[in-house]
């Protein structure tokens, strides 16, 4: 598999979940082995794991309700030079972001200690965008994050 | 699916001779983590544990969930006068506790050892 960061095809890879916490991590292992194939660095992988798992987390408490009978699909689609991920629920989508986490006043009791997964996808990978799908349903988390050209 | 997180208390001396409740993590730390995280630092007694070491060398998972259980840990801590400090966090997720702002709050440390010896 060496070599691959060069020969990169366009290819797509499907997982789909059931609304259940911790099954995000089938989605990350997925997310982790397209971006080594595709020759991201370890650090990149990692930013890609925790943004792709809170993404899914997200589908599932807030698109799905945690409705088990729904699923969340994740679709991976690997570029020359970018790796996109697609987050799918059910849900009506976001009605807006919401506001960036301020530790000083989740210290002081001011601000809920959790709420910190969105400002996470937004911080650790290079495209971040949130989509309401047609009809209240179908809504998805569009993420993309970048291989580093290559060095001279 | 979620792996059980463990937790177990150790009690150790610092080399300047302070006591030192380390709260050693084992497996993903998420919304289930609640009494292994909060429920083993509670347990703890407030009038004499005054620093607390969080030991995450052999955690390899920790959601947005898991960091805000973190968070609430240093709130009950900062209102009880005690100072946290943590290590063996991989470098990715000392880098997302620094986003967070957790920095700010709980030194983190490479090491049991380093972070004994800064206490």
């Amino acid at each position: 598999m060496s070599g691959a960061k060069a020969t990169v095809k366009p290819t797509t890879v499907e997982v789909r979940l059931p609304s259940r916490l911790g099954y995000e991590k089938v989605a990350m292992s997925t997310a982790a082995a397209v971006a080594k194939l595709m020759g991201f660095r370890e650090d990149r992988v990692e930013d890609l794991k925790t943004a792709v798992a809170e993404a899914c987390i997200n589908a599932m408490e807030h698109g799905n309700r945690l409705n088990e009978g729904l699923s969340v699909g994740v679709v991976l689609s690997a570029g020359p030079g970018a790796l996109e991920v697609k987050v799918i629920d059910d849900g009506k989508g976001l009605q807006g972001l919401p506001p960036k986490p301020d530790i000083e006043r989740k210290m002081h009791g001011e601000e809920d200690p959790r709420g910190m997964g969105m400002f996470l996808i937004q911080a650790l990978v290079d495209e971040a965008e949130w989509v309401a799908g047609a009809n209240g349903k179908a809504s998805y988390v569009r993420l993309v994050i970048r291989l580093d050209p290559p060095s001279q | 699916m979620q792996s059980e997180t463990k937790s177990r208390v150790d009690q150790i001396t610092s080399p300047a001779g302070h006591p030192v409740s380390v709260l050693r993590f084992e497996g993903d730390i998420a919304s289930t983590s609640k009494d292994a995280v909060l429920g083993t630092y509670q347990a703890l007694p407030k009038q004499t544990t005054k620093l607390i070491l969080l030991d995450f060398s052999k955690v390899d998972y920790i959601n947005s969930s898991g960091i805000a259980l973190v968070i609430q840990l240093l709130i009950e801590a900062a209102n009880a006068g005690q100072k946290v400090f943590a290590y063996g966090l991989s470098p990715h997720f000392q880098k997302v506790f620094t986003m967070v702002g957790i920095t700010k709050y709980a030194g983190l440390f490479p090491g049991q050892q380093e972070a004994l010896a800064a206490l």
